[in-house]
């Protein structure tokens, strides 16, 4: 057990700048998701903290040590990969086994390890097949036990889910969660699957061009996103983002259509904002109900629990989408009054992209 | 693929047959000859087999020929299979070794290394017989088992398999040995050597045939009888000048020559073919 502090950790090939100076720390027991798009570094901080490449700059520590010069194995953590990374020609007992014999550990000591692993995570009956007579899920299991075995200080996940089938996914990520809740193990996880992201993390770090550009619970997150790219990459479907001019307590959308607006910040009277509101955060008004805008509609996206419907504000020449509960009687073409509830309305400024309400 | 044209069959099999018959009709001239006496043989070679089967082959391994410098084929075949074993093995390890230095290590000048070894490939013994052969000498290796082997022992192709292989064996399997505190030699004998089985064997086979066969290295650097290998040593038994071949007697030494390959291709396929069933990468 033990907790993983990154000090501004930089990382540069050649002139290259891959991360721009993160600032993390994961407490003893926690389990923090990294996420962000393809590219954005998130797996080349994961292997900066394991060890399989070198720091540029900054310092990581796990567990109070500097561990910059040392070599992964020497840094007491445990990685599980993308595609697993089993040794084909191992059995499972064996590919689990392998890390502790390195170790020097005593036969006795390491049988014991392997089957209390393989008892946790349903292996027992495959000890001795091979990886490649196991399923995905099977060698996913295999891949964890290989971490948990050497009860390191912490767990470091590399998008260990994304190889397999989206029933499988969901299953494993319960898992996963269930585990490192059982074990305490900190934890450190890349994804780029948001949901997975906001499902398994006590906290979250939104990545983006190899900068943190927040770090909070997921809920947090979703609900005061710090910036533009936070609000459009967590949550599905995407926050629709309209630009806005700010005029007097209103916002002005389009050729005079105005909202209500009570929570803009003081001292941004009269200028340019990006509006940013959730698809969910819509609401159709009730009839009798005063209607903020109207909606028209393009598309209609029937899911059977919820309903996306993408359209456009009347006057506004952006998309905007709109989840519904249910399957509710909406068609092409039909007009829907909507309510912006003052409290889901996100302003960003349009420049920065950084959050402007509180 | 669902075919019925019965017309394409029957000549894919006629030429299956034929196909079939050139190769093996040579080896059953040399079996029935092998069969008979040497008076036999001046007339022409019968179609069926003599009586003389193992006195032909008791003579051949443990005395030889009448031919001049015809050693006996069994030191011959020991001296073959030395040499052909210590050639594939020695070829084996050289080139496994030397592709993991080039895949797997940093280095200055691992590309001008890698580079050199391939353009030896240009270079086959036949090329560089002459200072191969003065080193040799230098060296005092003539007449000895380790000059057949050592300068043949080298070989790019399989450096460059093996490099191959290498680079196709996933980066993450490293990284999980790195994690798992497996040092660099850790790491090749528990997870490269194991994987790279098959490539082995496959290459053992090829290897061995190449040793086996090899020809004018044998004859330069061997002036001892008891040093003759057996490819050499059939020449031999042929070069008898106006006496009479005893072509019964050479026929069963290149019987007894084909043996040992046939046997290696046969008993490494099986290897090979389990090694690829089991393996999965």
């Amino acid at each position: 057990m033990a907790s993983i502090t990154l000090s501004n950790v930089r990382k540069s090939y050649g002139t290259t700048h891959v991360i721009h100076g993160i600032d993390l720390t994961v407490h003893d027991g926690e389990f923090v998701v990294i996420v962000g798009p393809s590219g954005c570094g998130k797996s080349t901080l994961l292997r900066l903290v394991a060890g399989l490449e070198e720091i540029t700059e900054g310092t990581v520590e796990i567990g109070g040590r500097v561990v910059n010069h040392l070599e992964p194995k020497d840094r007491d953590i445990a990685m599980v990969f993308q595609n697993y990374a089993l040794y084909p020609h191992m059995s499972v007992r064996q590919n689990m086994a392998y890390g502790l014999k390195m170790r020097k550990m005593s036969k006795a000591d390491i049988e014991k390890r392997v089957n209390w692993a393989a008892g946790v995570l349903q292996l027992s009956d495959l000890l001795d097949r091979r990886p490649g007579q196991l399923s995905g899920g099977q060698r996913q299991r295999v891949a964890m036990g290989r971490a948990m075995v050497r009860s390191p200080a912490a767990f470091l996940f590399d998008e260990p889910l994304s190889n397999l089938d989206a029933k499988l996914r969901v299953q494993m990520r319960l898992e996963i969660k269930r585990l490192q809740q059982e074990l305490r193990t900190t934890s450190l996880y890349v994804t780029h699957d948001q949901v997975e992201a906001m499902t398994m993390a006590d906290r979250l770090v939104v990545m983006n061009a190899g900068v943190a550009e927040q770090v909070g619970t997921p809920m947090e997150i979703y609900e005061r996103p710090r910036t533009v790219f936070v609000a459009g990459f967590i949550g599905s479907p995407n926050m629709n983002f309209l630009p806005a001019r700010l005029r007097g307590g209103m916002l002005e959308l389009g050729q005079g259509l105005l909202v209500e607006c009570p929570n803009a910040p003081a001292g941004t009277d009269g200028r340019d904002v990006t509006l940013g509101i959730r698809p969910e955060h819509l609401v159709v008004a009730k009839q009798g109900e005063p209607a903020d805008i109207q909606f028209v509609v393009h598309m209609v996206e029937p899911l059977g629990a919820e309903t996306l419907v993408h359209g456009r504000f009347n006057s506004v020449e952006t998309n905007v989408a709109l989840r519904l509960h249910g399957t509710p009687n909406v068609w092409r073409d039909a007009h829907l009054p909507l309510r912006l509830p003052p409290d889901a309305l996100h302003l960003f400024d349009p420049a920065s992209g950084v959050r402007l309400t509180e | 693929m669902v075919e019925r044209r019965p017309l394409w069959t029957f000549f894919t099999h006629a030429v299956l047959l034929l196909g079939l018959v050139v190769t093996i009709f040579p080896i059953y001239v040399a079996l029935v000859a092998s069969s008979h006496d040497t008076t036999t043989l001046i007339a022409g070679v019968p179609m069926t087999f003599g009586t003389h089967f193992f006195d032909n082959y008791a003579r051949v391994i443990l005395e030889g020929t009448a031919a001049p410098g015809a050693a006996p084929v069994g030191p011959m075949l020991i001296n073959s299979a030395v040499m052909a074993l210590g050639i594939a093995v020695g070829k084996i390890v050289i080139s496994i070794l030397s592709a993991f230095a080039v895949v797997y290590f940093r280095f200055p000048l691992r590309m001008v290394c890698f580079w050199l070894i391939f353009a030896t490939l240009m270079l086959p013994v036949e090329v560089r017989i002459l200072p191969t052969y003065e080193v040799i000498a230098d060296l005092s290796m003539l007449n000895t088992h380790v000059g057949l082997i050592v300068p043949l022992i080298a070989s790019a192709t399989a450096t460059f398999l093996f490099r191959q292989f290498f680079m196709t064996v996933p980066n993450e399997l490293v990284e999980a040995a790195r994690i798992d505190g497996a040092g660099p030699l850790r790491f090749f004998k528990d997870v490269l050597l194991p994987l790279s089985r098959t490539n082995m064997a496959a290459l053992f086979v090829i290897l061995f045939l190449y040793g086996w066969n090899q020809y004018l290295w044998p004859l330069l650097v061997t002036t001892d009888e008891s040093m003759y290998t057996i490819v050499m040593g059939i020449k031999r038994m042929i070069a008898v000048g106006d006496d009479v071949v005893e072509w019964n007697l050479a026929m069963a030494a290149a019987i007894l020559a084909m043996l040992p390959p046939v046997a290696v291709v046969v008993i490494m396929q099986r290897l090979f073919v389990k090694g690829l069933v089991e393996v999965e990468k």
